[in-house]
This record gives structure tokens, C-alpha cells and sequence, in this order.
């Protein structure tokens, strides 16, 4: 009952936002844009007046830097959104979204560190377009031959992938440099107004403000793709691919375009975290970080990208939160330590009960709404 | 590129390659079975794997031995084996069943679209490595040693081992035992029906949510005799030991001809040999690479595997 309840508030409130002019809802995003720009200040909770240095914050991580927190949550996002393309628009399962953002980290790791057997020594910004291409080609190395096939076979490969990229770069020596990484890799560009470097070690500030800025890019690039041409074959593919090949839409090319995309995000958003660590080595790019990207998206709501921004902003931010929460009753418990466990079981849940996810893609939501009433009801045929 | 060491070393490699292929195909089995009959890649069965070298180990030390302890003498060995293995294959397959009843069952029930399964799969198989690891802290256990490796005899000369001899030995009698079940018994003509047709299966009385559930049974079985032979021959486990396990048995799966029973078995061995050729020819480094580019190029050319793709139109 509170499932369906809770629905219907949603969509309530839903509804009456589009049915609101258009000013208002530019304004309304600004506002949330502008919101997210202040939100690492912290004369922003003086002002509020929450009390600063007690341990008491509404949404203040007190266990970790506010501003780190927000900046990988930030990260998150992007991958999220990446991801959405991918899994979301055309339905296809990227288990191994990891190893393309480590593929970007390592070619900018590459290209720009001084330690690196390369020897190029080039600024971080000219890799970064580097960066994207080689995770693009990676992805179209890896879902040509795929891609042909079923889908679940895509999966594995995926899967196998992010795992071998980051085996590899533990256990080699000669470029990737093991465990012990690529040091020295070079900030992004760009002085502040008293004359210090914009980007540096002392605050995750700037980075999360330049990976914002590079969300809201997206995001509008996204829009734009879902609503064109390619996004609509995207859609007819993930509601019946022979259907669509029938139809005169090019299946494979469309999804490997997907693919490409998705990939391209990906590399996009290891350059940026490599421009921020100036270290990187294996460690950085677990598998299981591929899985929360994953839940992220279906969590929030695949083929949505409101839906990927919030389960990209819960499944990061969440636990942090949780941890100053628990520090601040009393409770010394490490919500990350359990995040994947319950990701997972969130993940088994919400494929039962609610598999369009929290802030649902209306067209899949009525998908599998359809799929359910064509279901067989088997409790009426006697088994036993 | 190492050619002596390829060539030097040729029926060493090969026979340790044989020996990791069986524990391969014995994973790869449970995979080939859901596979067959429910078109489902089951992530989670490399869990199903872990589950077995854990309860394995925990039943050892029940019985007294760690690694401190001395091999024991023949009779009790042979208890210790046989009751570590049958706990093993009872907990691989409880922990497959659970799976399907607990996962993959209700969405069946809603119909749910494939995408559905292979997300809550992966999801199953997250949840288990990941309670095992925090029940576990993460660290790897070593295992007592039950049976000191000792050279056999030797074959062109390489020296053959007790334990090589032990886990083909039991990979074939498990692979002849299974092959049977399948092809000769009631139930597993059941098995056969509902890979081939399920609609139709059904209309003939075939119950199909037994043969799904029988078909985690036996893979959990397999995938439990698979952790024994884990635990003895390399000696330590983790929670997180089946991610590759899995994902090499599912390339020996797909290799063999996914769905197929004896693709399983010879996709197993030959990936096993071949990832130990590769090895020797390019270095360690390399090896966990080499099922994985087998695997694509082996989609790129041949998507059916070597013996194709038949769980229903095997031989009856």
C-alpha cells in the first residue's frame, strides 16, 4: 500500500512540475544549480546557522571532507549518467563500467606523469581528449564482437574486462608500474585570483566544481541524444531488438554507439579523478565499484537521467553520511564497509518490487507493468 | 616470448594445465546446467563455489586439523575428505538453491525481462562474496594440509603428483556420473525436455520448477566437489576466490559450447592447458588474460563453442 501510495505522490508531484511555465522551471533549476555550487562552503552552514565545529551538520559529512565526499559522490554521478546511456537507453548490461573510467585515469596517468615510461610529459588537458578516445575505442574493441551476440554474453565480457585491467595493472611492471602506481601526475590548469593554482592538493573545492560543471554538460548532451534520431533507436532496441532491426533500425551500429558513449563517459570521469589524485595504481579501480555503479543507476531509475543523478548521489553519499550520523549517536560502525552488501540486496529488491527504480523512465516503468499482467499467474496451476 | 620455456617444460604444463582445467570444468558444469535450461548466466554460482572451499575448511577444523596439524594417516584421511566434501556439496548446493528460490524465482513469477535476472544475478553473487568477506575480514585462509603433494611416477618427464591423479581421477568419475544422470535417468530426461521446449515440456507433465531447482542442485553438487578439490590442491581461500574461478569457468562454458555437458568438461581442460602454455610463453603476468582473450576472440568465430550449444538435443 505505501508503495503504491508513495508512487502516486510521485508522479502527483511529477505532473504538476511540467504542468508548471517554463520560467518557473528554469528558475527552479537554477536555483538546485546554484545549491550544489555553494553546498562545499562552509560559510554556507554559518550562515544557515547550523554550529560549526560541533559535530551537528544537516548534511555535512563529519567523518570525511565534505568536499572529497562531494567530489567522488560528484564522480559517481558522472558514471551514473554514463552508464544510464548504456544500460539505460539501450538496455544493454555493462557489468565492467570501471575499467573504461580506469582506462582514461591510466592513459592520462601516462601521457602527463614524468614517472612514466612514455617520457611525453604532457598537460593534464591535452590528455584528457586522448583519454576519452582510448576509452572509446576500447569499448568499441570490446563490444564489436560482443555486441553481435545475446546480450548476457556482453555482460561477462564486461565483466572479465574491468577485472583484467585492473589485474593487469597490478602485476605489471613495465608501464602500468604495479602497486606501486603512477605518481606525479599534474593538476589541471589554471590560476585563482591570488595568483596560487587554481587546482592543488589543499582543497577538493575546484574539483568538484569542474566536475559539476562537466555534469551539467552532459546531462545536456544527453538530453539532447535521448531525444534525437539515435536516441529513439536506442529506445526501439530495448523494447524489442528484432522488432526494431525489422524496422530498418541498424541494431549493432546503434548499439555499439551506445557502447561508445557510455565508454567515452567513463574515460571522461577517470581523467578528472586522475587530475585530482595525482596518483593512481591498481587499488583505485576495484570490481566492486563496477557493481555499485550498476546499482546506482538501477537504483535511481534506468533510461532516466534524474534517475541516475539521484542513485549516483545515494549510493556515494549515503554511507559517508551514515558514518558522521553513527559517529554522532555513539554507534563507531563503517557504513562503506557494508555498502556493497546492501547495494546488492537493494539490487535483488528493487528487480523484484520496483525494477524501474526510485524516480522511474515512464516508458520502462509501463514495460514492465505490461510484462507482469502477461505474466502466467502459476499459483493457479497445481504443481505438486 | 619464452619458447623454451614452452617447449622445455611442454608435459608439465600441460598436465598442471589439465589438473586446473577440471576444477574449471567442474565450475563451468554449474553454469553450462542454468544455463541449458533457464538461458541465464548465473553470476552467483562462483559464490556457490566460495560457499564450498569455506564449509570445506570450517569442517576440517572441526575435526581438528589446522595447518599446524600433520597429514593425517590413510583412514582418517579418508574421512576427512569424504566428510569435507559431502558438507561442501550440501552447502554448494543449499546455497544454489537459496539463490533461485530467493532471486531468480519471484521474477520468474513477474515475468521480468532478461536484463531483470542478470542484474539480480550479479546482485546474488555480490551479496554472498560480500557477507563471507565481512563474516571472514577479508583475509585468506589457509587450508591444513590433508595430503602432502608427492611425485607419483613420471611421464615424459613430468613428474606426475598424488594430487593431480586425485582431482582428474575425480573430475572424470563426477563428469560420467553427471553425464549419465543426465542422459539415461527419469529426471534427467526432464532436465533434457524443459532445456528443449519448456511450453512443451510442461504440457507433457513435466514439472518445470523441480527440473529448475534440480538443475541448481547439481551444479551446486559440482560446484562443491570443485571447492574440495580447491582446497586441497592450492591450499587457501578467500572471499572473493570464485570471481576468477567463475569467470575462467564460464569461458570454459562458452568455450565447450554453453548448455552442452561435455563441452563443459573439454572446455575446461583446454583452457586449462592453454592458459598454462600462454603462461609459460609470455610470462605469468599473462596468464588470467588468456581465457579472457580466448573467450572473445572465441565469440568473434565461433559464438556456439566447439562441440555447440545442446543441453535439450543431447544424446538421448
Amino acid at each position: 500500500m505505501t508503495a503504491t501510495s508513495e508512487k502516486g505522490r510521485m508522479s502527483a508531484f511529477r505532473s504538476r512540475w511540467d504542468a508548471m511555465p517554463k520560467q518557473v522551471r528554469w528558475a527552479g533549476l537554477a536555483a538546485l544549480v546554484v545549491f550544489l555550487y555553494i553546498l562545499p562552503n562552509k560559510w554556507f552552514y554559518e550562515y544557515l546557522g547550523f554550529p560549526i565545529g560541533s559535530d551537528y551538520f544537516a548534511f555535512y559529512t563529519t567523518r570525511s571532507d565534505f568536499a572529497t565526499v562531494l567530489f567522488d559522490t560528484a564522480i559517481f554521478v558522472l558514471l551514473a549518467v554514463g552508464l544510464n546511456v548504456v544500460v539505460g537507453f539501450a538496455g544493454l548490461l555493462d557489468l565492467g563500467y570501471f575499467g573504461f573510467y580506469a582506462v582514461g585515469a591510466y592513459t592520462v596517468a601516462l601521457l602527463t606523469s614524468p614517472e612514466s615510461r612514455f617520457g611525453t610529459d604532457w598537460p593534464w588537458l591535452a590528455a584528457v581528449p586522448i583519454a576519452i578516445l582510448v576509452a572509446m575505442v576500447s569499448g568499441v574493441i570490446l563490444g564489436g564482437p560482443t555486441l553481435r551476440l545475446r546480450g548476457d554474453y556482453l555482460a561477462i565480457v564486461t565483466l572479465g574486462f574491468a577485472e583484467m585491467i585492473r589485474l593487469y595493472a597490478a602485476r605489471n611492471e613495465g608501464i602500468a608500474q604495479g602497486q606501486r602506481g603512477i605518481p606525479q601526475i599534474p593538476h589541471p590548469p589554471g590560476t585563482g585570483a591570488d595568483g596560487k593554482a587554481l587546482f592543488s592538493v589543499e582543497s577538493s573545492k575546484p574539483y568538484y566544481w569542474l566536475i559539476l560543471t562537466v555534469i551539467i554538460v552532459i546531462i545536456f548532451a544527453m538530453r539532447n541524444l535521448a531525444n534525437s534520431r539515435v536516441g529513439r533507436a536506442w529506445v526501439a532496441i530495448r523494447e524489442d531488438e528484432d522488432a526494431a532491426e525489422i524496422m530498418g533500425v541498424p541494431t549493432f551500429k546503434y548499439k555499439l554507439w551506445a557502447f561508445a558513449i557510455g565508454a567515452a563517459v567513463g574515460g571522461l570521469s577517470g581523467a578528472i579523478f586522475a587530475g585530482k589524485q595525482t596518483f593512481i595504481n591498481s587499488d583505485s579501480f576495484l570490481l566492486e565499484n563496477s557493481i555499485l555503479v550498476l546499482a546506482a543507476v538501477i537504483l535511481g531509475g534506468a533510461g532516466n537521467i534524474k534517475g541516475a543523478i539521484v542513485g549516483g548521489a545515494l549510493t556515494w553519499y549515503l554511507p559517508e553520511w551514515l558514518r558522521g550520523i553513527g559517529g554522532l549517536i555513539g554507534v563507531e560502525f563503517d557504513a562503506a564497509e557494508y555498502r556493497i552488501l546492501v547495494f546488492g540486496l537493494v539490487v535483488i529488491v528493487m528487480m523484484i518490487f520496483r525494477p524501474q527504480g526510485l524516480v522511474p523512465n515512464r516508458r520502462r516503468a509501463a514495460e514492465f507493468a505490461d510484462r507482469r499482467k502477461e505474466a502466467v499467474p502459476q499459483e493457479t496451476v497445481p504443481n505438486e | 616470448m619464452n619458447f623454451d620455456e614452452l617447449f622445455g617444460n611442454f608435459p608439465a604444463l600441460t598436465i598442471t594445465g589439465l589438473e586446473q582445467g577440471a576444477i574449471y570444468a567442474l565450475v563451468a558444469l554449474g553454469y553450462t546446467l542454468v544455463y541449458g535450461v533457464l538461458r541465464l548466466i548465473n553470476f552467483a554460482h562462483s559464490e556457490v563455489f566460495m560457499v564450498g572451499t569455506f564449509t570445506a575448511l570450517w569442517t576440517w577444523e572441526a575435526f581438528g586439523y589446522n595447518q599446524n596439524t600433520a597429514a593425517p594417516a590413510f583412514g582418517p584421511l579418508i574421512v576427512a575428505l569424504l566428510a569435507g566434501l559431502a558438507v561442501a556439496m550440501v552447502a554448494s548446493a543449499a546455497t544454489a538453491v537459496t539463490v533461485e528460490l530467493v532471486a531468480y524465482r519471484p521474477l520468474r513469477r513477474r515475468n521480468a525481462p532478461p536484463l531483470a535476472f542478470l542484474i539480480t544475478a550479479i546482485g546474488a553473487s555480490f551479496v554472498l562474496s560480500e557477507s563471507f568477506g565481512i563474516g571472514t575480514e577479508r583475509a585468506p585462509y589457509g587450508m591444513p594440509t590433508l595430503i602432502p603433494q608427492e611425485t607419483v611416477f613420471t611421464l615424459f618427464g613430468a613428474p606426475i603428483t598424488n594430487l593431480q591423479l586425485l582431482i582428474l581421477g575425480v573430475t572424470l568419475i563426477m563428469m560420467i556420473g553427471l553425464d549419465q544422470f543426465v542422459n539415461r535417468s527419469r529426471l534427467g530426461r526432464g532436465i533434457r525436455a524443459v532445456a528443449q521446449d519448456p511450453d512443451t515440456a510442461a504440457l507433457m507433465g513435466v514439472n518445470k520448477n523441480r527440473v529448475i531447482l534440480l538443475v541448481f542442485v547439481l551444479g551446486g553438487l559440482m560446484a562443491g566437489v570443485a571447492a574440495l578439490l580447491w582446497d586441497v590442491r592450492f591450499g587457501f581461500t578467500k572471499f572473493n576466490v570464485g570471481f576468477l574461478i567463475g569467470l575462467k569457468a564460464f569461458s570454459a562454458a562458452v568455450l565447450g559450447g554453453i548448455g552442452n555437458l561435455r563441452g563443459a568438461l573439454l572446455g575446461g581442460l583446454l583452457l586449462g592447458v592453454v592458459e598454462n602454455y600462454a603462461a609459460g610463453l609470455f610470462g605469468g603476468d599473462w596468464k588470467d588474460f588468456t581465457g579472457f582473450v580466448l573467450l572473445i576472440v572465441l565469440l568473434m568465430f565461433r559464438p556456439t563453442g566447439l562441440l555447440g550449444e545442446s543441453l535439450g538435443r543431447a544424446r538421448a
